[in-house]
């Protein structure tokens, strides 16, 4: 017998919340911010299912809003990611130049 | 233009691969010197999701694939353009602004996928599964106030609408109005409605007015909690949507960003002594009138530049304590070169930071990190309370309740119980403030009326300069 997808998703994500709880607290306080602008890029992996339902071979009147909204969504996602990972490496930069000085 | 690339199983390890991308990439935040490393891992774990996608779609005509690049590229532009322009002062609302964008994707793709649920595989028997329906609808339901709450956070940080709490009448029962309303309509679509798109839609429109509604109500003071809040949202809905497309990247991102967020709130709740649920209920902040009302008679000593010079040159140890009125005033930089003077004439200079410092986590440590602060000087409050004894200048500037007595003194006031930093221990404060003006709690402070407390009023940054210059 096969377990349901929802059972088997919802492991994972069980699971994920408790390797998020580890790690998230191994954090460093003074890097709270890029972790924030990091996760937020990341949590814009979304976009996959934006490509996805702008790759559906969809027809009639919803198909085709339904691609005008995903193409959106697809937008949006990407302005979230770029932003994201781009300001965080602008972060972490300024803690580089002091990391070397110490040395 | 390919076909059918890979196999169902290889896309799924593949996805996975891209969610063990981000567990290392975030865990590389554990120090300064391994967070690069982590955060360009984590950029690899986002290309190998795009990638995954772009090459196993269904539809790969040449027309599609030119869309999915120009809607990249224009989201992608904007993005470098913001990430490039945005001042490290105003990081909070840089990641609010994300932050909607995050929560407005998970709707939209929502919306993709119950329009067209046959292409997600979606459909039993004609009908949209119920548990996938389900999954849309908390989707929406939790993208919408992401979104929402997102843009107020926003705009109250940008400085475009009050920051100070706007209490509506009735908020409780209206947003309970609401949900109760939402549950509804959703219980309407899963019994087969045949106006289902339109009930789709209230369910989104309602769903961004209880995100409004729950984020209005909330002082500026807890925007910390708030951004945090908003961030572990984003993730949720991130994860919903993930099983809704049976899409590991989703669901694993999702988990991770979700509890990422829900940690931070509730380090900064700690931090101000607040339950999560009195932050959510709002309303902090309003409570100005009582105290304040009474007209201030006893005597405040107040300093120039040049007796702040005086005192600092004399001191053989220093600890400033950073707080929001810094970040506003921008006054990072002067702050330094005045600290390196110090430093010069062998003076200890140490900063002492408290967690809801600024308006969002660590914010403090990014400022003092873009005006080259070494990492070594600066400390926790944790690390650095019991030195203020044995300090003879604790400079304060821009930071206000969190140094308040107080907290640790007068049960009635409303951030009775909160960690401070004990700047009263030290054998002077110099308070660097514009003015006499209560803090952002509407609570006074009393530390500006004790024997070994001089008040420096004036903007920041220029303060900071005028001592510079005198010292």
């Amino acid at each position: 017998m096969d377990i349901s997808p929802l059972v088997y998703y919802g492991s994972i994500f069980v699971l994920a919340i408790f390797i998020g709880y580890y790690v998230v607290w191994s954090v460093t306080p003074a890097l709270h911010t890029p972790l924030m602008s990091v996760t937020n890029a990341i949590s814009a992996v979304i976009i996959v299912g934006a490509i996805v339902a702008m790759g559906t071979e969809s027809t009639g009147v919803s198909g085709v809003i339904s691609k005008i909204v995903s193409f959106f969504a697809l937008i949006f996602a990407s302005i979230n990611i770029f932003g994201g990972f781009l300001v965080t490496q602008r972060m972490l930069e300024m803690y580089k130049k002091k990391v070397k000085k110490d040395v | 233009m390919f076909n059918n690339l890979m196999s169902v199983d290889l896309i799924a390890s593949l996805y996975l691969l891209s969610g063990v991308f981000f567990i290392i990439g975030i865990r590389g935040l554990s120090s300064p010197e391994t967070a690069r490393a982590g955060n360009y891992l984590s950029m690899s774990g986002m290309a190998l999701a795009f990638i995954v996608t772009i090459l196993n779609l269904e539809d790969n005509s040449l027309v599609n694939l030119i869309l999915i690049i120009a809607g990249i590229s224009i989201g992608g532009t904007i993005g470098t353009i913001l990430s490039k322009r945005v001042a490290m002062t105003d990081m909070p609302q840089m990641v609010a602004a994300l932050n909607s964008m995050g929560g407005l994707s998970a709707v939209l793709v929502a919306w993709a996928a119950f329009l067209s649920p046959a292409a997600f595989g979606l459909m039993t028997g004609g009908y949209i599964k119920a548990s996938s329906m389900v999954e849309m609808l908390l989707g929406i339901l939790v993208g919408a106030v992401t979104f929402s709450g997102s843009v107020v956070a926003f705009l109250k940080l940008q400085g475009l609408m009050k920051s100070a709490p706007i209490i509506l009448p009735f908020r409780h029962v209206l947003s309970i109005g609401i949900l109760s309303a939402i549950l509804f309509c959703s219980y309407l679509i899963l019994a087969g409605s045949e106006i289902d798109q339109l009930l789709f839609l209230i369910i989104s429109i309602l769903s961004l007015a209880l995100g409004l509604l729950l984020i209005i109500p909330i002082g500026g003071a807890d925007m910390p909690v708030v951004i945090a809040v908003l961030n572990s949202y984003s993730g949720f809905a991130a994860a919903i949507i993930g099983f809704t497309l049976s899409n590991l990247a989703l669901v694993i991102t999702g988990a991770l960003v979700g509890s990422s967020g829900a940690i931070l709130s509730y380090i900064m709740c700690t931090a101000m002594n607040r339950s999560f649920f009195s932050v959510i209920m709002g309303g902090f902040g309003d409570e100005v009138g009582g105290s304040s009302d009474a007209k201030e008679t006893r005597p405040v000593k107040i300093g120039s530049a040049d007796d702040a010079a005086f005192i600092l040159k004399n001191a053989s140890s220093v600890i400033i304590v950073p707080g929001y009125g810094m970040a506003v005033a921008r006054a990072q930089n002067s702050l330094k070169e005045m600290v390196d003077k110090l430093k010069e004439m062998g003076i200890k200079v140490t900063y002492a930071i408290h967690p809801v410092a600024g308006r969002m986590p660590g914010h403090m440590n990014v400022l003092l990190a873009e005006a080259d602060v070494p990492y070594d000087d600066i400390f926790e409050l944790s690390e650095i309370n019991s030195d203020f004894a044995q300090a003879d200048v604790a400079f304060v500037i821009g930071a206000n309740d969190v140094t308040n007595p107080a907290a640790k003194s007068d049960p009635q006031s409303p951030i009775f119980g909160m960690p401070i930093l004990e700047v009263e221990n030290a054998k002077t404060v110099l308070f660097v403030k514009r003015s006499l003006g209560i803090g952002y709690a509407g609570i006074g402070n009393d530390l500006f009326y004790r024997e070994n407390t001089m008040m420096l009023l004036d903007d920041a940054k220029k303060m900071s300069e005028d001592i510079s210059s005198s010292i």
